[in-house]
């Protein structure tokens, strides 16, 4: 049996036994069986992943079933492995084997775990399923497996109103998404006349120039196809104008959010664009918005994240802004540089989410950054794993020592190959990137200096005054918010009169070691998984084989750009420090003053671009109009009067009239039984 | 002359006056009791004009045996209107609708 069989059932296996095991076995049962073949799969998984670097693992399909045989439409459930399925292989099991042992600690006197690890691994197998998949079908297939698990896993605190909320948000948004997709999918065996990847893929070069009539207009078959299948991509990876549902997705548990909305779910899009290279190379409008979209979410996203107070919000925005160059590089055509940043970004921010998740556990559940501050040598662990993550997504390196952590590699490169490229699409990127870069490192720096450094503010915060004066009651389940707090140990300190000021005498506690070792290893891959694989992944022809479009005068111009675009995002990210230590360490009156002056400009930024607010009343609101009108006059005003309520009206009203014969007199019995003896003569005589 | 015609004439208008006291009749049960004997009575005249216009005598006979029954129903109906009355102390037709279920 061929180890991929093992990697992608066993979770699913997993997910099942612990679902079904929910009420009747101790969670520890659920839990144990989760995490272990998730430890298997990953375990399995990066063997196959080091056999492609050193070049001696083949590419291979392996058949599981039949499944659909209809005329021409013919596919089959099939695992494919080549060098993308692998990378993403070793990205999901090693970032969800890692998630579930944090979980352990995280969700910890949660009363539903077993729920909890069923839904991870049930959204591991999905999302293995979609990496594996072998045509575009299985790969809807798990697409929308994924969308289901990142539906219940944000909705998994389902008593707090704003989780369901978020979840039905994320679900609803990304079926626009998915409906770009479907029609992608649709037009492709339309086109192609097949759904099988390696068969379109092989025959989507010749198509390039083909002309197709879509909506009344002839236009280039191949820019509608990669357009539409784009949407899909831009809806699951939550690119610019499908993307409000990611930052309210952070209403699941940290761990999911590292899991799906950071390392894994979110880059499906990435990949599909990655796995359908070929096809994208032969529409040029197609990539050309690609590019545009990803360097416009790129920067759209760090100014946001630049103003946002709550922590887990700000990694969002900036998750949201690393797809954005995950994208462009997709777009400029440098698919191994987008695969390369979604495997270092799968690390680090991984890591970040899960740093996060460990302070907002010793923080009580606040998740506030203005009530952080001085957390360094509370948590100090924590703080080196969170430092890591930081050095790693800022871009940290120095070209000619050729060393950094992971996102200088991957990040510079896909700075280089925007500008390399030449076009004024990939210059727009470029700067857009490196503006952005200097953003990322501002807002990831602030997090840091906010929750890390500083004078103590917990003082104000409600969590931790629940914490400090009413300790911790788990079983209060009738309060929505307690759900969430039900993740926490209860031992804290009775607070003591002499304690530091703002502290507010609570004393935060580093978390358990089941999450502390998966902030370890992760800091290793943030620190070295840029180092090591850097020349695998962007030189590497042979390595790529042909999983992807492989573009070798494009990596040649990459390298030759000037020293200037070399280290433009290493001066920018220096820039963006010093700015945040100046604002947040220096003189911490300063951001308040700029958001002062900057009055419109903060508050369009603080509100996210007024996105939310303009699709409100953009759909949403003539969606409730158009909900009511069905209402009140389809429903109520014509099937409700003239259907059942008109039905019943008759029947009254014809009641009524007819009780009037049964008056109970005499005479009135003798005039009917007289009319109808006349009647009944009239008939016979005449 | 007096011709079949006007005995036809009055029988039916003796009828109609019958029928129209049965229904119009808001008062009396006494009255309807009348009005069923001038129905019975249309009848007999019908039937002793056609006897005596077809020159056969059975229409006389049988308006005797009419006559018989018109008395033996005035008797069971005033019989029963005194037990009715007995019971439910009046005999106002608006106030007899026992037959409404």
């Amino acid at each position: 049996m061929h180890s991929i069989l093992i990697i992608v059932f066993l979770p699913l296996i997993a997910a099942i036994v612990a679902g079904f095991t929910n009420k009747s076995a101790p969670s520890v049962f659920a839990k144990a069986i989760t995490t272990g073949a998730l430890f298997i799969g990953a375990a399995l998984s990066w063997p196959i992943f080091l056999g492609f670097v050193g070049g001696t693992y083949e590419p291979t399909v392996v058949p599981v079933l039949k499944w659909v045989q209809s005329g021409t439409l013919t596919f089959d459930w099939a695992l494919r492995v080549d060098t993308l399925t692998a990378i993403m292989l070793v990205v999901i099991n090693t970032v969800s084997a890692l998630v579930h042992l944090y979980s352990w600690g995280y969700m910890d006197e949660d009363p539903d775990q077993p729920r909890f690890f069923a839904y991870l691994s049930l959204f591991t197998f999905a999302m293995l399923m979609l990496v594996t998949a072998d045509n575009l079908v299985q790969m809807f297939f798990g697409w929308e497996g994924v969308g289901l698990a990142s539906y219940l896993l944000i909705g998994f605190w389902f008593r707090k109103p704003s989780a369901g909320a978020a979840a039905i948000k994320a679900f609803v948004v990304n079926r626009v998404g998915d409906l770009g997709f479907m029609l992608g999918i649709f037009g492709t065996y339309l086109v192609f006349d097949t759904v099988s990847i390696s068969e379109i893929l092989a025959a989507a070069p010749g198509m390039s120039g083909a002309t197709i009539g879509f909506l009344g207009y002839t236009v280039q078959t191949m820019d509608v196809l990669c357009i539409l299948l784009f949407i899909g991509a831009m809806g699951k990876s939550a690119q610019l104008g499908l993307h409000t549902w990611l930052p309210d997705a952070m209403e699941g548990p940290t761990p999911v959010s590292a899991l799906i909305h950071a390392a894994t779910m979110v880059t499906a899009g990435v990949f599909m664009v990655c796995r359908l290279s070929p096809m994208f190379e032969a529409a040029p409008v197609a990539l050309g918005m690609v590019t545009f979209v990803g360097a416009a979410t790129c920067i759209f996203a760090a100014t946001v994240g630049t103003t946002q107070w709550d922590i887990k919000r700000v990694i969002a925005y900036s998750t949201c802004s690393q797809l954005g160059y995950m994208f462009f590089a997709a777009g400029v055509g440098a698919y191994g540089a987008a695969m390369f940043h979604l495997f270092t970004h799968a690390f680090f921010k991984a890591l970040l989410f899960l740093g996060a998740g460990s302070v907002i556990h010793a923080m009580h559940h606040e998740q506030d950054m203005r009530y952080y501050g001085a957390l360094r040598k509370h948590i100090p662990l924590t703080f080196w794993a969170m430092m890591a993550g930081t050095l790693a997504i800022t871009g940290v390196g120095i070209y000619h020592l050729g060393a950094g952590f992971a996102g200088f590699w991957s990040k510079d490169a896909i700075l280089e190959v925007a500008y390399g490229r030449g076009t004024e699409l990939g210059n727009f990127a470029f700067w857009m990137g490196t503006f952005a870069a200097l953003l990322t490192s501002f807002y990831s720096w602030r997090l840091m200096f906010l929750t890390f450094w500083g004078k103590p503010r917990w003082a104000e915060s409600e969590h931790i005054q629940h914490a400090v004066h009413h300790g911790h009651d788990a079983s209060d389940e009738h309060n929505p918010a307690s759900q969430e707090d039900a993740g926490h140990d209860a031992h804290h300190p009775v607070p003591s009169k002499d304690y530091e000021a703002g502290t507010a005498g609570y004393h935060p506690h580093e978390s358990p070691l089941t999450m502390l070792i998966p902030l370890v290893i992760l800091s290793v891959g943030a620190v070295l998984a840029g180092q090591v694989f850097a020349p695998t992944f962007l030189d590497d022809a042979a390595f790529w084989g042909s999983s992807i479009f492989y573009n070798e005068p494009l990596i040649h111009a990459m390298h030759g750009v000037p020293y200037l675009v070399k280290y433009a995002a290493f001066i920018v990210m220096l820039l963006g420090l010093l700015v945040a230590w100046y604002a947040y360490i220096k003189d911490t009156s300063v951001p308040a003053k700029a958001a002062e002056q900057l009055g419109p400009v903060y508050r369009f930024l603080y509100n996210k671009w007024y996105f939310d607010e303009l699709y409100h009343y953009l759909f949403v609101v003539p969606a409730f109009w158009l909900g009511r009108q069905f209402w009140k006059l389809g429903d109520v005003g014509t099937i409700d009067r003239f259907g059942p309520n008109g039905v019943a009206w008759v029947v009254e009203k014809g009641a009524v009239g007819a009780k009037r014969f049964q008056t109970g007199y005499l005479y009135s019995y003798a005039l009917v039984m007289l009319l109808g003896l006349v009647a009944a003569i009239t008939w016979v005589l005449f | 002359m007096i011709g079949i015609e006007h005995y036809i004439v009055v029988s039916a208008m003796l009828f109609v006056l019958g029928v129209l006291g049965i229904f119009l009749n808001r008062k009396n049960i006494i009255v309807i009791l009348m009005a069923i004997e001038l129905i019975l009575l249309s009848v007999n005249i019908q039937l002793v004009a056609f006897s005596a216009f077809l020159g056969d005598l059975v229409g006389q006979v049988f308006a005797m045996f009419v006559l018989t029954v018109a008395a033996a129903e005035a008797a069971i109906g005033l019989a029963i209107l005194v037990i009715y009355f007995r019971g439910r102390g009046t005999i106002a037709v608006d106030d007899v609708d026992r037959l409404k279920g």
